[in-house]
């Protein structure tokens, strides 16, 4: 049987060459349960043609400050799996956008890993981000996330080998993550990122060949997102997008700012 | 039967393996070759076994307790005293191993996570002896429980950093560590402190270990000319019994148990006893039993010795666990304190509240033992630190 595509590959298949794909990072149920629909729905008006939903976990030891906040404000909110699926229905009811559920392996575990995936499939979900799941132990998921037609997507970090490159290329299905930066998820310094991510860029173009790449870790403004994107298909923000609603949220009118802070990451200009 | 696990892939049974970060695979690989070299470079094992034995202070004693044995009117009582080792408890035997194996990779930075501090102790000691910077990571809530290992530490040398997340204890000390271990791969050494986090750590801080049950073997062959019947060891993460037991594995006849903290009791939420209590999942890198709730998020464990407040439990223990090899059992808060008086007044030695908890569990398996049965409890080190934790028990059950 021929996989049907995913939404994922469909976007990267229809997407002109030069082209930058927008990807969204939002923990599931941050800043409150209700909100979480309305945002996914709003991104996608505002120039966003990803989403990565985040799977909140109490443990996020590949994660900074901000993410983990989100994480753990979300769990204080009551988020579980079920609710999280609940809410990719909701988003499915009007929006084709690609969706991932990113997170931790251990949630998964305990949820079963056929009645996360059957569940992510039939509720609409598009892929897998697992970042403490790496190639080695993908065997726990990765044949019952084909089953259920789920895109499986690996990263690639600036201190993983030419041959990791290649390997990390081969398992993954609808892109490659690439970590710009070695360390945890977090807004940086525009310079600090833009210095080493040239060599990486450079030794990733000529590693991964099959899968379409988006990089991430760091990125906080439209000007970061140009310069690091130029030669890859697009680029993840998370972190600042967190740290954006942090900031106005509740006050009123806080998803109108937010909404123009992701304007501006795409287009320069609210 | 043969005892060969872990799998080449890192696996004890079904537990185990690699669950880390893109960016730490590299940091494994190298890990795992430089340790693989080392076991067959006798220049290494050469001055690993000699700082054991000049710096350390091993062999350490096997000690008949013979008051202690004369109050239970059984079986012979044996300590195995790891808290006569140089720092005061086991950990340093893996601090220094690990320690000589960053050097031989080149590494210049150190970190690791701790507990009670005695992990913590033992690395900024490794550190200042062979000239590291050395930067440990120690829960809020454990700094001001275990304050003197902090002036010890600070001390010696090292940068204690404060963890404030989560329950501000081992397990986000060691989520801190393993951030700090993600942003400055290139030139850090993460020595963790026991049988957890990813392959091959695991399995090399066991063999870092593994003297304590050779050399158990060796005094008691020496003195009574034979095995123990029973080994009896307390189990947090796991590393001072997985090294107790290990040489004993293949020895059907010796029966292990391995203490976990059961807290204010393995029937409330209060509780470190994962074995009892927990499911399975990964956590800090490996797949093992661990305390969780039904959505799989990390719960708070409980016991009032901080060494062993930890909800995971190394992987081989769930697999020791499982197969029945090793039997695991629950002692509460204050089963362990009344135990640190008794081997106080018994033996003219104050343990540790986590070694306590191994004593603790002589009252239920001492009436089952016949006169010429030998048992042999793993001292793993000593009590100074709970001095102010201990004080407080006593006067507050006045």
């Amino acid at each position: 049987m021929i996989a049907q595509k995913t939404r994922i590959q469909s976007l990267f298949e229809n997407k002109s060459d030069d082209e930058k794909i927008m990807s969204l990072f939002i923990s599931a149920g941050y800043p409150d349960l209700e909100s979480t629909v309305e945002l996914i729905l709003g991104f996608e008006v505002n120039g966003a043609e990803l989403i990565e939903l985040g799977m909140p976990f109490s443990d996020p030891l590949a994660d900074g400050p901000t993410i983990q906040y989100a994480s753990n404000t979300a769990i204080s909110n009551g988020i579980t799996m079920s609710k999280i699926f609940e809410m990719v229905r909701e988003v499915r009811k009007s929006s084709e956008i690609p969706l991932i559920l990113m997170g931790y392996i251990n949630p998964i575990l305990k949820y079963g890993v056929e009645r996360f995936c059957k569940e992510a499939g039939e509720s609409g979900v598009d892929g897998l981000i697992i970042p403490d799941a790496p190639v080695e132990e993908s065997s726990i998921i990765s044949k019952t996330a084909d089953e259920y037609n789920l895109n499986l997507i690996y990263l690639v970090a600036p201190n993983s080998t030419n041959e990791r490159m290649r390997l990390v290329d081969q398992h993954s299905n609808g892109f490659v993550y690439c970590v710009s930066v070695t360390g945890v998820t977090g807004a940086r310094e525009g310079e600090e990122v833009a210095k080493s991510v040239e060599r990486f860029i450079d030794r990733v173009k000529s590693n991964v060949t099959k899968n379409p790449k988006l990089v991430g870790f760091g990125i906080k403004s439209y000007e970061d997102a140009k310069v690091i994107s130029k030669e890859v298909d697009g680029f993840i923000v998370g972190s600042a997008l967190i740290d954006a609603i942090r900031k106005e949220y509740p006050k009123k009118g806080w998803k109108d700012k937010v909404f123009s802070f992701v304007r501006k990451l795409k287009f320069g200009k609210a | 039967m043969k005892y060969t696990a872990p799998t080449k892939t890192g696996y004890f049974g079904e537990y185990g393996g690699k669950f880390v970060p893109e960016i730490l695979i590299p940091a494994i690989e190298e890990l795992e070759i430089a340790y693989e070299e080392t076991q067959n470079d006798p220049v290494f094992q050469k001055e690993y076994h000699d700082l054991l034995q000049e710096y350390v202070g091993r062999p350490t004693k096997l000690t008949y307790a013979n008051r202690l044995t004369e109050h239970y009117r059984r079986g012979k009582i044996y300590l195995k005293r790891e808290d006569l080792c140089h720092t005061g408890a086991h950990k340093i035997n893996n601090a220094i191993g690990q320690l000589l194996l960053a050097r031989k990779m080149g590494k210049s930075r150190i970190i690791a996570e701790t507990g009670a501090g005695q992990h913590g102790v033992a690395t900024a000691t490794a550190c200042a002896k062979f000239g590291f910077d050395c930067v440990i990571y120690m829960g809020a809530e454990d700094m001001e429980r275990q304050k003197l290992n902090v002036d010890r530490m600070q001390l010696l040398g090292a940068e204690v950093r404060e963890v404030t997340s989560g329950s501000q204890t081992l397990k986000d000390a060691t989520n801190e560590a393993i951030r700090d271990w993600v942003t400055n791969v290139d030139d850090t050494f993460y020595i963790i402190g026991s049988v957890v986090g990813p392959h091959p750590y695991p399995m090399m801080t066991r063999n870092f270990h593994r003297v304590i049950g050779e050399e158990t073997k060796d005094q008691l062959k020496k003195e009574e000319g034979r095995l123990p019947n029973y080994l009896l060891a307390c189990v947090g993460g796991g590393s001072n019994a997985i090294g107790f037991f290990y040489p004993f594995l293949e020895d059907e006849d010796v029966k292990m148990i391995g203490i976990e903290a059961a807290g204010l009791g393995a029937d409330t939420d209060q509780t470190a006893a994962t074995l009892t209590k927990g499911t399975r999942g990964v956590l800090h890198g490996s797949l093992s039993y661990l305390l969780q709730s039904d959505e799989g998020q990390i719960q708070l464990a409980h016991s009032i010795s901080a060494g062993l407040d930890y909800p995971g439990i190394g992987p081989e223990h769930s697999y020791l666990y499982d197969t029945n090899r090793v039997h695991y059992f629950g002692v509460t808060d204050s089963e362990a304190m009344a135990a640190v008086k008794l081997l106080s007044i018994k033996e003219g030695i104050i343990p540790a509240i986590e070694t306590a908890h191994a004593l603790a569990y002589l009252d239920k398996l001492m009436p089952i033992t016949q006169k010429d049965d030998i048992v042999v409890v793993n001292c793993s080190g000593r009590g100074d630190k709970d001095m102010k934790t201990i004080s407080e028990w006593f006067s507050e059950q006045k």
